[in-house]
């Protein structure tokens, strides 16, 4: 099992850069009501096959080849359905891969949030060309982190230098503390 | 409260040192992080690495991930990869082992025998 959300993200939006998706939506959105907290996942990757989209829940079904288990949508699955939440999958094929999921806020098997800086960091590193799109939402406010408006400030420096991740790590977990700060119990508002 | 426009200092204080870095391309770090290496704890371990290449200032080494290597019973798993190919594979990592390899491996150029898999798997 993974110990928190944001570890999740950094794994699941690996099999949409697997999938040769140049865009990556990435989005944690509380509702109104505080009830339930939704993770979306949308590429524009090779999606996947009627078929292979029936199996990809199951453990056993995976596209790489140095194992034979695939263990991460399995996990995640799970890990929505532990904390009262659902999760679903839909893909079209040369269209793109969504993955959706939820979890009950309150509830006492609820993964905590993590560090979703650090998984932006280091997806941004994994692949540097890939625009990633993360928006975070709650009733406090909105907020969108974009590459594409990172590297438009940058320019010719790569966006994989030390000091600028750096910086996205810090820009990251700050519009957290902003957004889901005491709406989420481990994160003090 | 951050602003993209601290973005643009950033910008200046790295193009510097920049055209330095690119020239010398050496060893790379790959660090597996597939949902075994995740499970077991790579991502403080790449972290570390990152920390500390930048920490001694070193020029000469990237930090990169990749996914699964094949042996997630042994995860989490750093490959050392230096300028001609060859490769080093250390397993059952940890941050503090990563640091470890930092010192004695990337700067001192030895390796660290006991964390590689010949020394945890004969």
């Amino acid at each position: 099992m993974l110990r928190d959300i944001s570890l999740h993200i950094l794994d699941l939006a690996q099999n949409s850069v697997t999938a040769g998706a140049d865009c990556i939506e990435i989005a944690l959105r509380c509702d109104k009501e505080n009830k339930y907290l939704t993770l979306s996942i949308k590429d524009n990757g090779c999606g996947m096959t009627a078929e292979f989209l029936a199996s990809v829940t199951d453990p056993f079904t995976t596209s790489r080849k140095t194992r034979k288990v695939g263990m991460g949508i399995p996990f995640f699955k799970l890990a929505c359905e532990q904390a009262g939440g659902e999760f679903q999958i839909l893909s079209v094929v040369d269209v793109g891969t969504e993955l959706i999921g939820s979890l009950e806020v309150e509830n006492i098997d609820r993964l905590p949030l993590g560090d979703l800086g650090e998984t932006m960091v280091f997806l941004i590193s994994a692949a540097p060309d890939t625009r990633f799109v993360m928006t975070l939402e709650s009733v406090k406010d909105v907020f969108e982190f974009d590459t594409n408006a990172i590297k438009e400030e940058i320019g010719d420096v790569p966006i994989t230098e030390y000091e600028i991740l750096q910086w996205i790590k810090e820009f990251v977990n700050e519009n957290v503390q902003i957004i889901f700060g005491g709406v989420l119990n481990e994160i003090i508002g | 409260m951050k602003s993209l426009a601290e973005l643009k200092a950033i910008k200046e204080k790295t193009q510097n040192d920049l055209a330095m870095r690119n020239a010398q391309n050496g060893i790379r770090i790959v660090v597996g992080m597939a949902t075994c290496g995740i499970a077991a704890g790579a991502r403080p371990v790449m972290n570390a690495f990152m920390d500390e290449i930048q920490k001694r200032n070193i020029t000469h080494a990237t930090v990169a991930m990749t996914g699964c290597i094949g042996m997630c019973r042994l995860e989490p798993i750093v490959e050392v990869i230096d300028k001609d190919g060859n490769k080093v594979t250390y397993v059952k990592m940890d941050p503090d082992k990563a640091i470890r390899v930092v010192t004695e491996h990337i700067v001192n150029g030895n390796v660290v025998t006991e964390y590689t898999i010949g020394a945890v798997q004969d």
